[in-house]
């Protein structure tokens, strides 16, 4: 049951991450590949405020919001510069640069050392310390994300997002400061990331820079791509996709000393296979 | 009264002089056709009048406002609306989609709290009914016909309401009908004492439709005046049918 349990904020904690990206990429068009840098700076803020300066869970959960918009409003201004691939490839240099700040900045984040012994969330004297009462606090961020961001979806904004997406100058000739709508999406998925990022802080109660590499943004990608893009339940589906896929295979009975590469091989396959036969995702709407 | 000046215009792309102090003005309330043979910079001027691109030299006047540099949202502002050669739609939108964008909010705050949708419904309902895409409101664009898609563009620079309407070869690829329900509609806007700016190579139409015609060769002004005056001259005829 604790595994299961583990299993499920794992995969609450990445559906917010899905759901946040998708905003940006799915919605907007914009192939971000530094979600893990916000997901980081999330974590960091929280997990430092509250070891060195004994703030409470959720006091440390707005100063990482408060950090991660403005480190993605300066980022997002000079993106903002950029477009389709370009885009992409100078918003991965953030998570690099980001990345590097976590590792090497050692009298702050303890670089490869990493933080220990984060403490659980607390509210009214009551510690989410047992996984149970975790996961319940990890839907409720899940339910009130998704709700913000069906909101912002359905809304004229969510639309006029889409647009630029599909033909940002055109849209421009109907009188919209395309900037500002892409900054102002960019940092509000970046607050997203950072609200995962203070969840798993105080989950696993450990960070280090590796769980906000570029491999973590490219996988937070994945999920969008496979549950769908412009398609927030696919976020989610895409999360419990990805999360559990790899666990099953651990039940599929391969020889012990292969095991683990095997499980890797079908792994790739399946993504592959889905793509090919499912290129939308599994609840897209929006073909890249 | 002249609602748009080109004055002295220019704009090269590498080497190539796509407009070379081009003048011209436009007079309110009618429909002027600018033709001229292809190459000869009649999408390039609409491009740099819209800012879609910028232009080395010049002013574009609108009104009373001398413009040396736009920029393609400022169009609302100065009340044109423009259509294009190729079609540009949000094609992963529905069609009602596509006429909502236009006239919902353009402030941030407010678009995120839209308060006004139910009126642009009805008022996207609207326009999607004279531009015959009602019944089609719920579909992609990308599923639309070619000449759906025209018509789509056309019906959303009309929710814009400007003042002056670019069209750019809005009947190219339309099926008789369709060139039918296009006409009228330009017709209709002249009638409100909208301006019309229109870009087509059907002589037939253009001699139909037109107020006042300008003819351009290779981004310079060759001649203006009333339709079957202008498209007799002989330099006209040289210049835009080789004869």
């Amino acid at each position: 049951m604790e595994y299961i349990i583990h299993l499920a904020i794992l995969t609450s904690i990445f559906a917010i991450l899905g759901i946040g990206l998708n905003l940006v990429v799915g919605y907007t068009g914009l192939l971000s590949v530094a979600h893990a840098a916000f997901y980081g700076i999330g974590s960091y803020a929280t997990a430092i405020f509250m070891k060195s300066f004994g703030v409470n869970f959720f006091i440390a959960l707005l100063i990482g919001i408060i950090f991660s918009a403005i480190a993605s409003f300066l980022i997002g201004l000079v993106l903002s510069r950029f477009k389709d691939d370009y885009y992409a490839l100078a918003s991965l240099g953030f998570n690099i640069i980001v990345w590097s700040i976590f590792l090497n900045w050692q009298s702050v984040t303890r670089g490869p050392l990493g933080i220990p012994a984060i403490g659980r969330p607390e509210l009214f004297g009551f510690v989410f310390s047992e996984n149970i009462f975790f996961l319940i606090l990890s839907l409720i961020f899940v339910a009130l994300v998704f709700g913000v961001s069906v909101f912002i979806g359905n809304s004229s904004f969510g639309r006029v997002l889409k647009a630029i997406r599909e033909d940002e100058k055109a849209i421009q000739v109907f009188g919209y400061n395309t900037q500002m709508y892409k900054l102002t999406i960019f940092v509000i998925g970046a607050v997203l990331a950072s609200v995962a990022g203070s969840l798993y802080a105080t989950y696993i109660t450990f960070i280090d820079p590796t769980a906000f590499n570029v491999m973590e943004s490219v996988f937070v990608l994945s999920i969008i791509i496979l549950g769908g893009l412009a398609n927030l339940k696919g976020s989610v589906i895409g999360a419990l996709f990805l999360i559990l896929l790899p666990e099953l295979l651990r039940f599929v009975g391969f020889p012990s000393d292969v095991a683990a590469q095997m499980r890797q091989l079908v792994y790739g396959l399946l993504l592959v296979l889905l793509m090919l036969y499912r290129p939308q995702g599994l609840m897209g709407e929006y073909k890249l | 009264m002249k609602i748009l000046k080109i004055q002295n215009i220019s704009k090269h792309f590498e080497g190539v002089h796509a407009l070379s102090k081009l003048s011209f003005e436009i007079e309110k309330g009618v429909i002027t056709s600018v033709v001229g043979p292809n190459g000869a910079g009649k999408t390039t001027l609409m491009n740099v009048l819209t800012g879609m691109e910028t232009f080395d030299n010049g002013t574009f006047v609108v009104g009373d406002i001398p413009l040396t540099k736009v920029k393609p949202r400022e169009m609302p502002m100065y009340r044109i609306a423009r259509t294009f050669q190729s079609v540009r739609l949000f094609e992963q939108m529905t069609v009602l989609d596509n006429v909502l964008v236009v006239l919902t909010e353009r402030n941030i705050l407010s678009a995120i709290f839209e308060k006004h949708s139910k009126y642009h419904e009805e008022r996207a309902f609207g326009i999607l009914k004279r531009i015959g895409l009602w019944e089609k409101r719920n579909e992609l664009a990308e599923n639309l016909s070619y000449g759906q898609r025209k018509l789509l563009e056309i019906g959303r620079a009309l929710a814009m309401e400007p003042e002056v309407y670019l069209f750019d070869e809005p009947f190219s690829g339309l099926f008789p009908e369709m060139v039918k329900k296009v006409k009228s509609i330009m017709k209709e806007l002249r009638e409100e004492g909208k301006t019309i700016v229109l870009i087509s190579h059907n002589m037939e139409i253009i001699r139909e439709l037109s107020d006042h015609v300008i003819v351009i060769e290779s981004g310079t002004f060759l001649a203006e005046g009333k339709p079957d005056d202008v498209l007799s001259r002989k330099d006209v005829l040289e210049a835009y049918l080789g004869e």
